[in-house]
């Protein structure tokens, strides 16, 4: 998922509106721009799809490092054709953001500073082909598990992003496991990149779900006002239900020795991600942590003179047409 | 090589190289718009390389595939026009490439939508939409930018500047560009100037930039007789991964 440990701030707001925004909510209405919102529900929401519509944006970067390299044309169209799309995402989840009233240039600021965060699996390298695979088959796969959820979240304009995105995030999905199943029914090297690609990727996916529920202090807030649909570890223990058959199928090992069926749950046991690792990501030591901030703050300075050349020259075009009339 | 397999060659080496070039600016763009949009483009020409190398390689019946032709060439073998495989360099300089060979593809794909070779006419006619958009966009960019503050009309009046010379290959016809023009009506490259000038001059006016003096143009691209140094380390990067595991199925 690419929001995570999203912090969710009290309210101080009048008992009365707070007890009748509440009924809304349970009664399954969504929440629209211009209807009363309490302080707390707006800022968390702000939070949440802010990171998320940065996750979209930073998460170019690990894919797009393969899109000059990929090993056929109809590969690096297909490649092109994803980040377009997760650029696309980044767009629709900015303007939701924009109609709680903050702006898309003030929730970039923030990201580039470090105010607002992203998905910590961006800061994870893109070492081989196969990780093309990986990513869209896991890390694609992990946002569908809390994605698809949300479509019937609380507040329209994010529930209604997330119906445009999560169609295409299942086509990403596929696409990445089209590419594992290539690898992995190709050569010995082959086999071997995406093995290591499995192996690099899994424990990190699991993080993506953010912490575990004993260790989640927001969520209570957010399920309740329907900002967040399921605990982190439910979705967590699906997402593995889900892949280790998949795994299976391309005849890869999921590097977990403690991995095993229970009978009893229905479900997999699995080891949990290493959740010192996963604070240290969110603290900036992750292994690419400073590479992409330094790539975003980058393509955003360089770029400064060409917002700023367009502006003037729709300013100019502005004026003309008012002298006109 | 017969003459259709390298005039197709060409058109496919021609979208190849600058989808390859707009692709190395992936999530790297001004605004997010940009992002969206240089992909999209790039997108749209390695679209177009498969139709035009597929046809190529079938042409050619030596039993190699588009991917083969875009992944197997060395330097030498490729007919791009020296201009599209220049580096990025800043955005306006990647803008003002794109702008001044988009009105030139524009208008060879309007002829080849006539030629009498049906393949060909088809491939032109799906590929003639799309170029249109990447001429519209790139022209409103170059008015956008050179019109715009101090700094982006000095951008890109260096971009002009230092294109220019890259203009006039686009526009040398040859024996094998006589040979399609006999053969099937393709359209001939000296032809294209006048109509080239007429799109083209009205917008870097409008623009407030000033067209280079001189006629000299820079030549060997879309012969292979000379490309420049850069065409050999954007291959190296597009074909590392397809030559260090040969053979293998992605
Ligand atoms: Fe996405
Ligand atoms: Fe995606």
């Amino acid at each position: 998922m690419y929001a995570q440990m999203i912090k969710s701030e009290a309210s101080q707001d009048d008992p009365e509106k707070l007890a009748a925004f509440q009924a809304r909510i349970d009664r399954g209405e969504k929440i629209e721009p211009k209807d009363w919102m309490p302080e707390g529900y707006r800022k968390t929401l702000i939070r949440q799809i802010g990171q998320h519509a940065h996750s979209e944006i930073v998460g170019q970067l690990p894919e797009g490092n393969w899109v000059t390299r990929a090993p056929t044309l109809e590969r690096k169209a297909i490649l092109l054709a994803k980040v377009q799309d997760e650029a696309g995402h980044g767009l629709y989840l900015y303007c939701a953001a924009e109609t709680l009233g903050i702006s898309r240039d003030e929730m970039t600021e923030m990201l580039l500073d470090g105010r607002m965060k992203y998905s910590s699996i961006f800061n994870y390298p893109t070492l081989t082909w196969a990780d093309m695979g990986a990513v869209g088959w896991l890390v694609d796969g992990a946002a569908i598990m809390n994605q698809v959820p949300l479509q019937r979240t609380s507040y329209g304009p994010y529930a209604r992003a997330m119906v445009r995105i999560c169609k295409e995030e299942s086509f990403h999905q596929r696409q990445g496991f089209d590419v594992m199943m290539k690898m992995c029914q190709g050569s010995e090297a082959q086999k071997r990149m995406a093995q290591d690609a499995l192996n690099r990727f899994w424990f990190p996916s699991l993080m993506m779900f953010g912490p575990s529920d004993k260790d989640s202090k927001h969520s209570a807030q957010s399920m309740k006002w329907r900002i967040k649909m399921n605990t982190n570890d439910e979705l967590r223990q699906k997402f593995v239900d889900q892949t280790v058959p998949q795994a299976e199928y391309l005849g890869l090992t999921v590097p977990d020795p403690d991995l095993t069926w229970n009978e009893e749950t229905g479900h997999y046991d699995f080891t949990e991600p290493d959740w010192a690792e996963f604070m240290e990501v969110l603290a900036g030591n992750g292994p690419c942590n400073r590479d992409r901030m330094e790539a975003r703050n980058r393509a955003w300075d360089e770029g400064a003179w060409v917002r700023e050349g367009l502006m003037a020259h729709a300013t100019k075009q502005r004026a003309v047409s008012v002298a006109a009339e | 090589m017969s003459d259709l397999v390298t005039y197709l060659t060409r058109l496919g080496d021609n979208t190849l190289v600058l989808g390859h070039r707009l692709s190395e600016w992936c999530g790297r763009g001004p605004a997010l718009e940009e992002d969206i949009a240089l992909a999209n483009t790039a997108l749209d020409l390695i679209g177009q390389t498969q139709m035009w190398l597929g046809y190529a390689a079938e042409a050619e019946a030596k039993g190699r595939t588009a991917d083969d032709l875009a992944m197997g060439r060395d330097v030498w073998d490729f007919r791009n026009l020296l201009l599209l495989e220049q580096p990025n360099g800043d955005f306006g300089r990647t803008i003002m490439r794109s702008f001044l060979f988009d009105h030139w593809h524009l208008l060879m794909l309007r002829g080849l939508t006539q030629v009498s070779d049906a393949r060909m006419a088809g491939i032109a006619a799906k590929a003639v939409k799309e170029v249109a958009y990447h001429a519209d966009r790139s022209a409103e960019l170059v008015v956008g930018l050179g019109d715009g503050t101090e700094e982006s009309h000095r951008r890109m009046q260096d971009a002009l500047d230092r294109l220019w010379p890259y203009v006039g290959e686009m526009f040398i016809g040859d024996e094998v560009d006589a040979a399609t023009a006999a053969e099937f009506g393709a359209p001939v490259p000296d032809m294209l100037r006048a109509p080239w000038d007429d799109a083209v001059l009205p917008i870097l006016a409008q623009a407030t930039l000033t067209v280079p003096d001189g006629a000299f143009a820079h030549q060997g691209g879309k012969t292979g007789a000379r490309h420049t140094e850069h065409l050999g380390h954007m291959l190296t990067t597009m074909q590392w991964l397809h030559r260090a595991y040969p053979g293998a199925n992605w």
